[in-house]
């Protein structure tokens, strides 16, 4: 048996005051960034605009790009090198290039952001030849129509779907194995049915940008704003949900019962009230202290919050709740069979219990969302960010934040601070 | 064997083979490598975020309909009113909903009375006017309301749908999005490398035609030029529409815009059309026409018109644009048609766009993403080699740690992943990005029930129970925290599911597949592995964890 710990027998609620000193510091550090540095950043999705994804065929020159685009009269517009982690902006081939939306318009949406800023890029880096389509931007059914047409392999009619596989081949190298900026026509001899009479085709009737459009994104700003408040709605919503399942589930699991001071009306009620249901309270708070750091950090490394963003921090609530129901769940059964040790004690032995598998689960989760992180590819950059964030967060929460919150609570009400004086929840405890 | 152990086995095996068959076995069933992985690819669907493709949101402008509604009545009710000869100062649209009519004279106020409870009581509520006591207002029921919003939504579908259609792009999904009755939108997803600008003219067009009687001969060079000439207020049931002399005037220069004041009532609307054709225009040589015939009721009731108002003027209007101002010459029957400077391929592309039908209301662009096929071909490639790699190590570290019971979490993780994939077959839904998530997400929680029972084993161990023992304790045991973690996952889940949309939503449905799978992996068949591996091993070996 390959074991982590040997009965680990750590003090954790002894080093409450510092987890809490240490959650303390690191929203107080986040949500200063935040607060002093022009609030939460956040991606397309949320603030509306439009976004141009163009990748070229050599690191672009920023500073030229910029100037073309302010001729076409956009002002207002962010550059962004997309790279792969480790490379430095200027080594790389692709760009965001962000124009922010023209007013609180009703007009709906106009594209007339991206068509400027296509023809910023073809004015700027154009085409060598405008006569001749640009091959970095032709589709599969143009190229296979033009194929067709042109019959460089001389199959007349035995061609049937020939050349629209051999398009489809084409394109697939240009956006497979280039990227899809293909530099000179001629690359294209290495794939599968490029025949030279082919190749020769292409070059006579096709011109090569040297840049080609990876994706756009056109938000219209009511629904930016729309999609957040629908965003923090629905975490709100799921939180909740949470709240009233863990309070269902450990309702009653009170410590102490009757020992506690009493207060008499509507205070008394609340308190009372407080006691049933104090764990799933602490839970949702330590979660809702995770999402408050996580969004901290992604302001300090200056990632976007989009909608994926949005679906990696549920994620992490989910973890982070998984993680502190294990150990609470554990407090709940030692409590039954501990009944003569202080609360704080019983949490203790509980948490240093799941510890072994804590590290594992954690571990093992944890170097899931690493690898997809270091090779997740830019798109899943942020989000995998918010996954490795979380992840940390969230495992520290569970005996850093929710455990120590519910026996801060008991022993400021008086439950069960001395051995011996309970009388043990347990028998209240369902489940 | 224990035959309930015989049967829990044969029930796991009929699992998997359902499910291998929702993967790979549909449509045609699979004889060779190349349909396995053609059915893969047709019953696990990609979203456009991985796949490449163009995703629309469009908000229909419900409203306008309502308006429309609120206008036509008005109109209805004075040529009523007219014909029963009761006498009014005013009847007017206040706002969308609105009608107001004052000073009815009171001895022609029951007949009004009875008018308007015969004719427009079933959609409007009848009553007096706040602080004008010789006024009668008249308020569009709620339940009016949400029935012209819903044909106009109904309508507006239907009609992107076949204009789509007629580009013949390949598998596009157009479908409502948003809160039912509340947001009015539609969702265009145009998967693939096809065209989305001539997708966006398509749907943006609103091949409103209306045919509108011209008020007022004369024309004006601007709106402010009109309402002056009116003393700064229209005729009652006239609205100013702007129109090009283009094309009307021989030499071809265009003399700017002119606004033509017409009735607000069309005498003919897209919806009377039966067919519409382009060909060549007989008046002016290389340019086009689109010709129309109207439905036989229509063209009834066209040539009632056109016979009352011989010799005056009718405008062609397109989409609240003037294209034409011909003088009747006498009675029409049911066809006509449209001249304008139309190239072949414009009057092509209105003609079909007219045979679709109009939008019964105008549309919104909401949101526009194009994602590029280089683009989502690094994403999925990115994504999918993160996540092999990563079940790879976590599968290796639970066998390394656990022995042979690390096998059977790597049995139970795997099928796991083969239920979650199927139940995305199965229910057509796509996987997208965030369903990534949702199923890393899974991942972490199947380990984590996994490891949850082992370390509970091995407690029992220590403790000195037997392995049969321990392991039926250990299951026992993490039992309650295992359905506690996954009932509130799935709680918030669902919570995600119903007030979320787009990508939440995908993560939302693969996360609770994926829990729901976990329940089963986790705990019934990795208990059943353990079962079979326990009855096959000598009573005193020590279990292998």
């Amino acid at each position: 048996m390959i074991e982590l710990f040997k009965q680990p027998n750590i003090d954790w609620m002894g080093k409450a005051k510092y987890f809490f000193a240490l959650s303390l510091l690191l929203l107080i550090i986040g949500w200063s960034a935040i607060f002093l540095k022009g609030g939460i950043k956040y991606g397309i999705d949320f603030k509306g605009g439009t976004n141009v994804d163009v990748v070229f065929a050599q690191p672009p020159d920023i500073d030229k790009l910029r100037a073309g685009l302010r001729a076409q009269g956009l002002v207002n517009t962010e550059i962004q090198s997309i790279r792969p982690l480790g490379l430095s902006s200027s080594t790389s081939n692709e760009v965001l290039i962000f124009v922010e939306q023209a007013g609180q318009s009703d007009q709906g949406l106009e594209d007339q952001s991206k068509a400027k800023v296509l023809t910023a890029l073809a004015a700027t880096y154009g085409v060598a030849n405008p006569t001749k389509p640009d091959f970095n931007a032709v589709t599969p059914n143009a190229l296979a129509n033009f194929l067709s047409q042109k019959d460089p392999l001389g199959l007349s009619v035995a061609a049937g779907d020939k050349y629209q596989t051999l398009a489809k081949s084409l394109l697939g190298y240009r956006d497979k194995v280039k990227n899809g900026v293909i530099t000179n026509l001629g690359d294209l001899s290495q794939v599968n049915g490029a025949t030279p009479a082919v190749i020769s085709a292409l070059q006579e009737n096709y011109s090569l940008a040297p840049f080609a459009i990876q994706g756009v994104e056109i938000v219209g700003p009511k629904v930016g704003a729309e999609l957040r408040n629908q965003a923090i709605r629905v975490t709100l919503y799921a939180l909740a949900g949470m709240l009233v399942y863990i309070a269902f589930r450990f309702y009653g699991g009170q410590i102490g019962g009757s020992t506690g001071w009493a207060a008499k009306g509507a205070v008394g009620f609340v308190l009372r009230l407080m006691d049933r249901i104090i764990f799933g309270l602490a839970a949702v708070l330590a979660v809702f202290h995770d999402v408050l750091i996580t969004l901290g950090l992604f302001k300090i490394f200056g990632f976007e919050i989009s909608l994926t963003v949005i679906a990696a921090l549920l994620t992490l609530v989910g973890y982070s709740m998984n993680d502190t129901i294990v150990i609470f769940d554990r407090i709940r059964e030692n409590n039954r069979l501990l009944r003569k040790e202080a609360f704080a004690e019983v949490v203790n032995k509980s948490i240093n219990q799941t510890l072994s598998r804590t590290i594992l689960t954690s571990g093992l989760t944890f170097l899931t969302v690493l690898v997809l992180f270091l090779m997740g590819g830019q798109v899943l950059r942020a989000f995998a960010f918010a996954l490795v964030v979380g992840i940390v967060v969230g495992t520290y929460s569970s005996f850093g934040i929710a455990a120590p919150l519910v026996v801060a609570w008991n022993s400021w009400r008086g439950h069960g601070v001395a051995a011996g004086t309970g009388t043990a929840a347990g028998n209240k405890t369902r489940g | 064997m224990n035959p309930n152990l015989k049967w829990k086995v044969i029930f796991i095996f009929a699992v998997i083979l359902i499910c291998l068959y929702f993967i790979l076995g549909m449509p045609t069933f699979p004889t060779s490598y190349a349909t396995l992985k053609d059915n893969f690819a047709h019953q696990i669907k990609l979203g456009l975020d991985l796949q490449g493709g163009t995703h629309m949101i469009l908000q229909v402008q419900v409203q306008e309909a309502v308006t429309q509604e609120t206008d036509q009545t008005v109109d209805r009710l004075t040529t009523q009113m007219r014909q029963k000869n009761i006498h009014y100062d005013e009847v007017r649209r206040v706002d969308d909903t609105h009608i107001i009519a004052r000073n009815v004279p009171s001895d022609q106020f029951n007949q009004f009375r009875d008018l308007l409870h015969d004719q427009f009581e079933s959609s409007w509520t009848v009553g007096s006017a706040p602080g004008e006591p010789n006024s009668t207002l008249l308020t569009l029921r709620p339940t009016t309301i949400a029935a012209i919003e819903e044909t106009t939504m109904s309508q507006t579908l239907e009609t992107i749908e076949r204009r789509i259609n007629a580009l013949g792009l390949t598998e596009p999904t157009i479908q409502p999005h948003g809160r039912v009755g509340q947001d009015n939108e539609i969702l265009v997803q145009l998967p693939g490398e096809g065209d989305p600008a001539a997708a966006r003219r398509v749907i943006q067009a609103g091949g409103q035609l209306q045919l509108q009687l011209v008020e007022d001969p004369q024309t004006y060079p601007s709106e402010a030029a009109a309402l002056a000439s009116k003393g700064g207020i229209l005729p009652p049931g006239t609205e100013l529409v702007q129109g090009s002399n283009e094309g009307r005037t021989p030499a071809g220069q265009n003399q700017g815009d002119v606004w033509y004041v017409l009735s607000r009532t069309p005498a003919v609307t897209g919806r009377d059309l039966r067919s519409a054709t382009e060909s060549r225009n007989t008046d002016m040589p290389g340019q086009w026409q689109i010709n129309f015939v109207l439905s036989s009721d229509a063209g009834r009731n066209f040539e009632r018109f056109t016979e009352a108002n011989t010799g005056r003027q009718m405008a062609i209007v397109l989409d609240h644009k003037v294209y034409s101002a011909p003088t009747i010459q006498g009675k029409i029957g049911d066809q006509g048609r449209i001249d304008g400077n139309f190239s072949q391929e414009s009057a092509h592309e209105l003609a079909q766009i007219l045979r679709a039908g109009a939008l019964p209301a105008s549309i919104k662009y909401l949101e526009e993403r194009t994602v590029g096929p280089s683009l989502g071909a690094d994403s999925i490639r990115h994504g999918v080699q993160a996540s092999v790699l990563s079940l790879v190590v976590v599968m290796i570290f639970m066998v390394f740690y656990y022995r042979l019971s690390g096998v059977n979490a790597v049995l139970a993780l795997i099928l796991n992943l083969i239920i979650l994939l199927a139940a995305l077959a199965m229910f057509g839904a796509v996987l997208t990005l965030p369903g990534i998530a949702g199923v890393i997400l899974t991942i972490g929680m199947g380990v984590d029930s996994n490891v949850l029972v082992f370390e509970r084993i091995r407690e029992e161990i220590r403790n000195g129970k037997s392995a049969s023992a321990a392991v039926e304790a250990g299951f026992n045991k993490a039992f309650l925290t295992i359905i506690d973690t996954h009932v509130t996952t799935v709680v918030s889940a669902i919570f995600l599911f119903i007030f979320g949309t787009g990508p939440i939503r995908g993560f939302a449905i693969t996360l609770t597949i994926g829990l729901i799978a976990n329940i089963f992996t986790a705990i019934y068949v990795s208990k059943t592995i353990f079962q079979y591996h326990l009855a096959n091993m000598d009573r005193q070996a020590e279990l292998s964890i």
